[in-house]
């Protein structure tokens, strides 16, 4: 061994010390580093160590069913997944998202188009992104759990509708909260979330709605579930039923089948909405999950507008119905008197136009009085009512029948209809009052517009004796029912009945065709032209187009069930477009009743399967043959726009 | 045991810390890992511990004269071994580092580490100056220069970076001079962005998510948020062992190593995080005053170089665990777990034992 080391003692002993004192500062500020962590910011650490470990999983609390009034379920729920994306960290996001997107087989685009637009949300707060999980679709986030912990699975419970939009705009669908629901809501509502979007799913999304639960777990960090803390389990929603008698409802649903239209059975004693029925009507099962843009846009383009519930949103002519308001406006207001009697040659003037009855070419009434007037349609009868009353009677009785507003039926956004008076021209046109539309007016045409509830709301209520019980589709004590009493004279409700009693039952009778053996069915007929015989001719379409009314009741005083229904674009008239479909449900009704009454039992259970109601929709729609156009009771109107008021 | 030592001159209040430290880490590595797939680590540890004790007793008999006159050879070996890594080294989380021995794969910059003690002890003991001048200091950068060039390349800055305090250290006391410090710093902080450019992505990553934590979410950002949480949560006392839920739920990265501190002190809270570096600091100022009562210079040397690297990885590896360090991948010594890291503090400590044993003879 070489001596370069040479037993060299000279230490440094300053600097060794200067060491020292560097290594006691150094641990001093590390400590420093610890108090700061452990002492001071603590708390903060907590809470944050805290959200790591514990993650809250909402459970969903299921939505109340509806039954019909019989106990019958209408719409329930069935349990599925749904996929949830947590965004706690966006940047694990963006990356994983191509493999999500191709292991849920999820447009790429669509899911970045969808974090764009949550983008506001808090981070916290997971997403759905795929609302119903395949078995494929949980394999791969079971698989995927370590790579890519983002994916939570949660039970939810979608609803169920009856098949082929059965009832679908009574019960209308639910959706999924819009961010602007959510921000309403006040935490209460969280993204995926359903709430009705329409129909009673709506309008009863209180009671409807339950109380969701939440489940809070220990994860690990990578989202795998270790261990449960606590369980607040969901308060389900309350259970609704309804008024709807489901046997009455399938009769017709059955009965418009593919034609354009709606019926409504209401129960006058009690404003029960018996069925309530409107065609085209879209699937909500459709909207049960989620509906792509696509889809939506088609509903809302459809000509046939599906989304509309014409039972309380169509706005029609009343055509010859009105002629009741009419009828009963004479006999109250006395304006002319009861014995009034007019000539129909076929047609008459009135102002300088002329102005067709229904049978023109083919007969006349020749001389008629009110009842036969009504049994019968006469239009020329009622041009001449209308032109001594003057639109402001009419517009008054219209309007005291139900008429021009709103029932107040438990449905979200129901139209109003419309009664034209003088004060409505001015306000919304701006000149007087042409008398020569009055006549139009007198005969359910011109701007008169009713929706079906209206129509089956007044007809009860004039059969009741002037007792308009407001409609509703919710159960409920009949003290709780809104009221309104019409004075209306006992002559005026036994003429009037009489009439629709005559209109069904007496040889001539427009509604002839369909009167019910051993039940009094009344009612009355109506087409509304949407489109002039002549401009049908025109235009190669032959008959032309009508909205085709009949409204049907039974018995004949204090009615227990009245139904009205209207075929749109038809090109035959309301006895024939309607009339069966109302003569369907009323004898229904008493067939249930009347095995009721022999103590049998009516209410089975049914299951319904999907393929039955759509098939038996199907037949019936097959079964439809074209009328034979006997009754035909048209008013062939010329188009009153150009007319002039003269004296 | 006829060279004049005797086993009442090892320094057993040295080995009664490093034994508090290295149970301090097995408890913890057991606490850490005892309910995961990794279960049975700490049984692993004390095997390395025992091998460890065992050559740190070996290599306190060699007289270190006899060993630092073999400096040269080893600095070759040293660079050979470095060199060979970069060639057929082992690739093991995306870095060259480890070369199997016996069955275990070993990190070479962890050997290379302690030859470079050697050789800066022999270089900083031949100098005959009180001041070390210029012409020294450079050849000293030199001597350190080529291994840590070679070391970066593997890639892994940690280990390079501990042989700076090491030349620093080593400089310190073999006189460097104020005026010479003073540029070597303007130098040093004038070559900053230079050296940036030669920094791997990740490790530039790990600067800017230390610079600025929150535009990192799940990187190293992500990880030293989460240590955080581990050492802050554990407030004065501590959730108790076996009851860190940032340490159990494994949001702690590497809790068993690199974040051991992390996950004591969180179960252990701040009374635990005193004790542990009440005791490296302890362990430390116990080398210093072994360097002050060494025989020679070269002893001195030898037990600062070990100081210096012991000490910077505590810096680091604390510092890292608390936020106020990029992570850097360095282990905190007898805690981490590792074997390669184990071995080598061990082997350094028998250096110590090897300076002390020898002080009193002649």
């Amino acid at each position: 061994m070489s001596y370069w080391f040479r037993n060299d003692s000279r230490l440094p002993q300053e600097r060794l010390a200067a060491a020292s004192y560097v290594i006691v500062g150094m641990i001093t500020l590390l400590l420093l580093g610890f108090w700061k962590l452990q002492v001071i910011d603590s708390d903060k650490y907590v809470v944050m160590a805290e959200r790591n470990r514990v993650r809250s999983i909402p459970i969903i609390a299921p939505r109340g069913r509806m039954l019909d009034r019989d106990g019958r379920v209408l719409v329930d729920n069935y349990p599925s997944f749904s996929v949830l994306l947590l965004r706690d960290d966006m940047a694990a996001v963006e990356k994983n998202l191509p493999a999500i997107a191709d292991g849920l087989g999820l447009q790429l685009d669509d899911l970045k188009e969808q974090l764009a637009n949550t983008g506001a949300l808090p981070k916290f707060q997971p997403i759905v992104i795929k609302p119903e999980a395949t078995p494929a679709d949980v394999a791969f986030i079971e698989s995927h759990r370590a790579d890519i912990p983002l994916l939570e699975m949660l039970m939810v419970h979608r609803r169920r509708y009856l098949p082929g939009g059965f009832m679908a705009h009574a019960s209308g669908y639910v959706g999924e909260v819009s961010e602007k629901q959510i921000e309403d809501s006040n935490g209460k509502l969280r993204p995926g979330d359903f709430a009705g979007k329409s129909g009673l799913e709506r309008e009863y999304n209180d009671l409807l709605v339950g109380t969701d639960g939440m489940r809070r777990v220990i994860v690990n960090s990578v989202g795998k579930e270790m261990g449960r803390l606590s369980q607040q389990e969901a308060i389900p929603g309350k259970q609704i039923q309804l008024t709807i008698d489901y046997d009455l409802q399938q009769i017709a649903e059955q009965g418009l089948g593919d034609k354009k239209g709606a019926v409504v059975a209401l129960d006058p004693r009690t404003g029960e909405v018996l069925a309530f029925a409107s065609h085209p009507a879209p699937d909500p099962n459709d909207f049960a999950v989620r509906i792509s843009k696509e889809e939506w846009q088609r509903l809302n383009d459809d000509p046939g507008k599906p989304l509309l519930n014409r039972v309380t949103q169509a706005q029609i002519a009343p055509g010859s119905v009105f002629k009741i308001v009419m009828a009963t406006a004479m006999l109250e207001s006395k304006t002319p008197p009861e014995n009034f009697t007019a000539f129909c040659p076929g047609y008459g003037v009135f102002y300088g136009q002329m102005h067709k009855c229904w049978v023109y070419g083919k007969k006349s009434h020749g001389v008629v009085n009110l009842h036969e007037a009504i049994v019968q349609s006469c239009d020329v009868f009622f041009y001449n009512v209308g032109m001594r009353m003057g639109i402001d009677t009419i517009a008054k009785y219209a309007k005291m029948l139900g008429l021009g507003e709103r029932t107040g039926i438990d449905l979200p956004s129901e139209e109003p209809g419309l009664v034209p008076s003088e004060e409505w021209v001015q306000r919304v046109y701006h000149h007087k009052w042409y008398p020569g539309s009055t006549i139009s007016v007198a005969i359910g045409q011109g701007s008169v517009m009713v929706t079906p509830i209206q129509v089956a709301y007044m007809i009860g209520g004039i059969a009741s004796g002037g007792e308009f019980k407001q409609p509703h589709l919710l159960i409920k004590d009949s003290k709780e029912v809104p009221e309104k009493q019409v004075d209306l004279a006992e002559n005026t409700v036994e003429q009037v009945t009489q009439g629709m009693y005559g209109v069904v039952n007496e040889p001539g009778g427009t509604g002839n065709s369909i009167r019910l053996q051993g039940i009094e069915f009344c009612g009355k007929s109506g087409t509304a032209q949407t489109m002039s015989y002549n401009a049908a001719s025109r235009l190669g379409l032959g008959k032309g187009k009508n909205d085709g009314w009949f409204v049907g009741y039974a018995p004949r005083r204090n009615p227990e069930i009245v139904v009205a229904a209207v075929v749109e674009d038809t090109a035959e008239h309301g006895g024939t477009a309607s009339g069966p479909v109302v003569r369907d449900i009323v004898k229904a009704y008493y067939d249930k009743k009347e095995k009721k009454g022999q103590g049998q039992t009516t209410v089975q259970y049914k299951h319904y399967d999907v393929d039955s109601v759509r098939s038996a929709a199907m037949q019936a729609a097959e079964e439809q043959k074209p009328g034979n156009g006997e009754d035909r009771e048209t008013a062939k109107v010329e188009k009153v726009s150009n007319q002039k008021a003269r004296p | 045991m006829n060279d004049g030592t005797t086993t009442r001159d090892y320094d057993w209040w040295m080995l009664a810390i490093v034994a508090a430290i290295c149970a301090l880490g097995v408890v913890e590595i057991y606490s850490a890992t005892h309910g995961s797939a990794l279960a049975g680590m700490h049984m692993k540890q004390i095997r390395w511990l025992m091998i460890g004790i065992v050559l740190m007793f070996v290599l306190s008999r060699l007289d270190y004269h006899v060993i630092m006159d073999q400096a040269p050879i080893l600095y070759i070996i040293g660079l050979i071994a470095l060199t060979a890594v970069l060639l057929v080294g082992h690739t093991r989380f995306g870095a060259k580092r480890w070369i199997p021995v016996l069955g275990e794969f070993l990190q070479v910059s962890e050997l290379v580490k302690l030859i470079i003690i050697i050789v800066l002890a022999r270089f900083f003991a031949e100098v005959r100056t009180d001041e070390l001048s210029l012409q020294d200091l450079i050849k000293a950068g030199l001597l350190v220069g080529i291994p840590l060039v070679l070391i970066l390349k593997q890639p892994d800055l940690g280990t390079a970076l501990v042989l700076m305090p090491m030349l620093i250290v080593g400089a310190f006391l073999a006189g460097l001079q104020w005026k010479h410090a003073a540029v070597i710093v303007l130098i040093g902080v004038m070559m900053l962005p230079v050296g940036w450019h030669f920094l791997k992505p990740y490790q530039k990553e790990r600067v800017t998510s230390f610079l600025h934590p929150e535009e990192d979410a799940k990187g190293s950002g992500y990880q030293v948020l989460q240590s955080k949480i581990a050492v802050g949560s554990g407030g004065f006392w501590g959730k108790g062992f076996g009851k860190g839920s940032q340490n159990q739920l494994g949001y702690i990265p590497v809790r068993y190593s690199d974040f051991i501190m992390s996950a004591w002190a969180e179960e252990q809270g701040f009374k635990g995080v005193l004790l542990a570096l009440g005791l490296y600091m302890a362990l430390l100022l116990r080398l210093v005053q072994n360097a002050q009562r060494a025989k020679d210079r070269a002893g001195m040397f030898l037990v600062m170089g070990v100081t210096a690297a012991l000490g910077f990885h505590v810096l680091v590896n604390v510092a890292m665990v608390i936020g106020a360090m990029p992570v850097t991948g360095i282990p905190l010594p007898l805690m981490s777990y590792g074997g390669s890291a184990t071995l080598f503090v061990f082997l350094a400590i028998g250096l110590v034992m090897n300076v002390r044993l020898r002080r009193f003879v002649n």
